[in-house]
């Protein structure tokens, strides 16, 4: 348990996916000047990252891996080459699923998220943290927590980010600078920040 | 001169300078910067990025006309996929060292916002001939500033350019001390945001994108 509990927070804070690994910037330089639509597609991607980094645990450990196919009476095979085509369609499939489940079963979470699920299935920090579950071989139970705290550490620094450039919008930035660049000065400030979590074990 | 003004010539060019896929689209960042603290990491990484995005223009350019056009997404992520997969099977045979460190950066390729771009907007209606150009022009621009981050963060972080220490002896014993900011993450976050700075001093901005 414990175990589970220092991988989350090492998810969200050390390890931040957006601000540690630069995984997920497209979008988050595209939606970052709202912090509405921010929060929106931050609880989207938690979601999807909460479902699609397990399934695709499953589908890796039993279709892909080496010796994976052993069931099958192939146990010489080794399909792990396969692992990036398998999950981008993996995310995609999963992506379209969720937005109809949620369309046929809360009108209020379609309105909210519907918009940010399409966008989410060419997130990288979606297929990055599925690749990073395979190379740091997690167990089932882990691939769920890191998948759900990858989500989480995505939102805090996308959610801050959005309020921190609305904050700044009366601020005299010099002319050059002004959109994309202040924005990397923020996130590499953001960044330092999130490294004072650094060394905190439970 | 009869190449500078040919068409390839200037949709390559663009890709580059004019047009150049990181700072004027602020596309594909993402991958960009994880893979900056070395010089040697960056390069690879920018020539798979080159050699997919061309082949992908080529490729998707070919097949424009027979691409359905509701299911165009699958089939360009489809196309993109199977070259990054080859380009990491070719990194892990020959360059086996230097993929252990790109880990998992080569396969987001797939993902990256320029490929997809590209593909979406210039090889479905261009012929293969530019889009193979433009696919050319567009991953040697983001090479460039990979390698340009790199070189800064290289230069400052560790003191060294391709592994080889080039900091003057004579400079260490005044004193001098290697930025251990710039091998850290934030360092990324700075340098592009400076050269971003930089770029548009030299060019200037268009008010429209602020």
């Amino acid at each position: 348990m414990e175990d589970l509990l220092n991988l989350f927070i090492n998810s969200v804070f050390i390890g931040n996916i957006l601000l540690s690994y630069f995984l997920g910037m497209c979008s988050f330089i595209a939606v970052s000047r709202n912090v509405d639509t921010s929060v929106g597609l931050g609880f989207a991607v938690i979601f999807v990252l909460g479902i699609t980094t397990p399934v695709n645990y499953l589908i890796y450990h039993f279709l892909l891996a080496k010796g994976a196919l052993a069931w099958a009476g192939l146990p010489d095979v080794d399909l792990s080459f396969l692992k990036f085509i398998t999950f981008i369609a993996v995310i995609a499939a999963m992506v379209q699923a969720v937005e109809m489940v949620i369309e046929k079963f809360s009108q209020k979470l379609y309105a909210s998220l519907g918009v940010f699920l399409p966008l989410i299935a060419v997130n990288c920090a979606i297929l990055g943290t599925s690749l990073f579950m395979v190379e740091r071989n997690y167990t089932f139970i882990e691939s769920i927590v890191f998948g759900i705290g990858s989500g989480v550490g995505w939102m805090l620094a996308i959610v801050s980010m959005s309020t921190i450039l609305h904050k700044m919008k009366y601020a005299d930035v010099p002319k050059g600078l002004k959109g994309f660049g202040i924005t990397m000065i923020v996130s590499g400030l953001m960044a330092m920040t999130f490294m004072l979590f650094s060394g905190i074990n439970l | 001169m009869g190449l500078r003004n040919s068409e390839i010539y200037n949709t390559f060019i663009d890709g580059i300078w004019d047009e150049n896929p990181v700072t004027k689209q602020v596309l594909g960042i993402c991958s960009a910067l994880a893979v900056t603290v070395k010089l040697n990491t960056a390069f690879v990484m920018a020539m798979s990025l080159t050699v997919v995005a061309a082949f992908s223009g080529l490729i998707i350019s070919m097949l424009r006309k027979k691409i359905p056009s509701n299911i165009r997404i699958i089939v360009e992520l489809t196309v993109i996929a199977t070259l990054v997969i080859i380009a990491d099977q070719i990194l892990k045979a020959y360059l086996y060292d230097i993929s252990k460190q790109l880990s998992v950066f080569v396969g987001l390729i797939i993902t990256n916002c320029i490929i997809m771009g590209r593909a979406e907007s210039f090889a479905m209606v261009n012929p293969p001939h530019l889009s193979f150009a433009d696919g050319l022009g567009n991953g040697l621009g983001y090479g460039l500033i990979l390698m340009l981050v790199a070189f800064i963060r290289e230069l400052l972080g560790s003191g060294t350019l391709f592994g080889f220490d080039v900091i003057p002896e004579f400079l260490i014993k005044f004193g001098y001390k290697n930025m251990g900011i710039m091998v850290l993450a934030p360092g990324a976050f700075f340098v592009i945001g400076m050269l971003v700075w930089l770029k548009n001093s030299i060019t200037g901005i268009d008010e429209e994108n602020l």
